[in-house]
């Protein structure tokens, strides 16, 4: 309890005397869901650059990446952030299901072990940020407790969520099914690829943040 | 053959979070599925995710995980305070929450009347290994 109402007080120090620019805007959410995609889309739109590489086999990021001091504007508004793209947040990781992609046993075990490094790092980040946008597959069921549970512990630690379905560009998306999974978020449907509906994300962006 | 294993909430209550997380744990490492009455608090769970990744290696894959919760919008007022006293009180007891080791179970799916194990098919991934 006296924990809790600390991290309040300190969440609340924090965003009083933040200088403007320094706002940490974390990317969440299960490998695989576009996160890297997205940050490279917000990279390039603003500073001409790719921040990370993304790919197809999961757990692609095992690091925490940074692009510091992002400038957008949107409508007349200008926003300054810090970009932190995460490792996907996972409950298991088995390096067998990376032979499938056709690495060799010995890169499976090692990508095994960073990836399992990276979710620790992800969940050790969680208390930094300032505001988080969640980033979903929207062609994967959304109630997965993956999914639920790094929610829930953005909203149990008072950290402003934006949630992002991805991939609305594929067939098989289903927005409205994120949508009902979680009524009290507001959720953008974008294909963070090809940048479609990015205009909206970044209005939304703009309401999460100010 | 699959084994349950029940854990009622009493047996967690006094224990602190990292007990908490250690005793689950170790049910699941011996390949047994978890089924917990009521469930952890939230920050519990990103804990159990986070010991789960420090203890997964060649052997350990990780675990599935499903909590089963009453949802609150459901409820009239009286039930969600009345819940919410319980809860505060006794711990959160209500609904169930399912732990099953990663080598043993695929996925579980939920549904409002049902809980779904989907297992791995074991008898296959040892015959491809003679």
């Amino acid at each position: 309890m006296i924990n809790s109402i600390k991290k309040i007080l300190n969440r609340f120090l924090s965003k009083l005397f933040k200088k403007r620019g320094h706002i940490k805007l974390g990317l969440y959410g299960p490998p695989n869901g576009g996160k890297t995609t997205l940050a490279n889309r917000i990279s390039k739109d603003w500073l001409g650059e790719e921040m990370g590489v993304a790919s197809t086999v999961p757990h692609e990021t095992r690091e925490i990446q940074i692009k510091e001091e992002i400038h957008i504007k949107s409508n007349g508004k200008e926003l300054s952030f810090n970009l932190v793209d995460t490792p996907g947040i996972a409950t298991k990781i088995d390096y067998e299901d990376f032979l499938k992609f056709g690495m060799k046993e010995k890169d499976a075990k090692k990508r095994a072990k960073e990836a399992t490094k990276g979710v620790i790092d992800s969940i050790k980040w969680l208390d930094d940020m300032d505001a988080v946008i969640v980033v979903l597959d929207s062609t994967v069921d959304p109630y997965s407790q993956v999914n639920i549970t790094i929610i829930g512990n953005l909203q149990a630690r008072n950290i402003p969520v934006l949630l992002v379905a991805n991939k609305t560009d594929l067939k098989k998306s289903k927005l409205k099914k994120v949508e009902t999974a979680f009524p009290q978020y507001k959720v953008v449907g974008i294909s963070a690829k090809y940048g479609t509906n990015i205009e909206k994300f970044y209005d939304e962006l703009f309401e999460l943040v100010s | 053959m699959l084994t349950l294993q029940f854990i009622p909430y009493s047996e967690i209550q006094g224990l602190d979070t990292s007990k908490r997380i250690n005793k689950l744990l170790q049910v699941a490492k011996q390949n047994k599925i978890v089924v917990l009455e009521g469930r952890l608090k939230k920050e519990e769970e990103t804990e159990l995710i986070r010991i789960t990744m420090e203890e997964i290696d060649d052997k350990f894959k990780g675990i599935e995980l499903s909590v089963f919760y009453p949802e609150a919008k459901n409820m009239q007022l009286f039930d969600k305070v009345k819940t919410n006293l319980v809860n505060l009180i006794l711990g959160e007891r209500t609904g169930l929450t399912i732990i099953g080791p990663a080598a043993i179970i695929k996925e579980i799916k939920k549904d409002p009347n049902k809980i779904q194990l989907l297992t791995k098919d074991i008898k296959v991934k040892r015959k491809k290994k003679r």
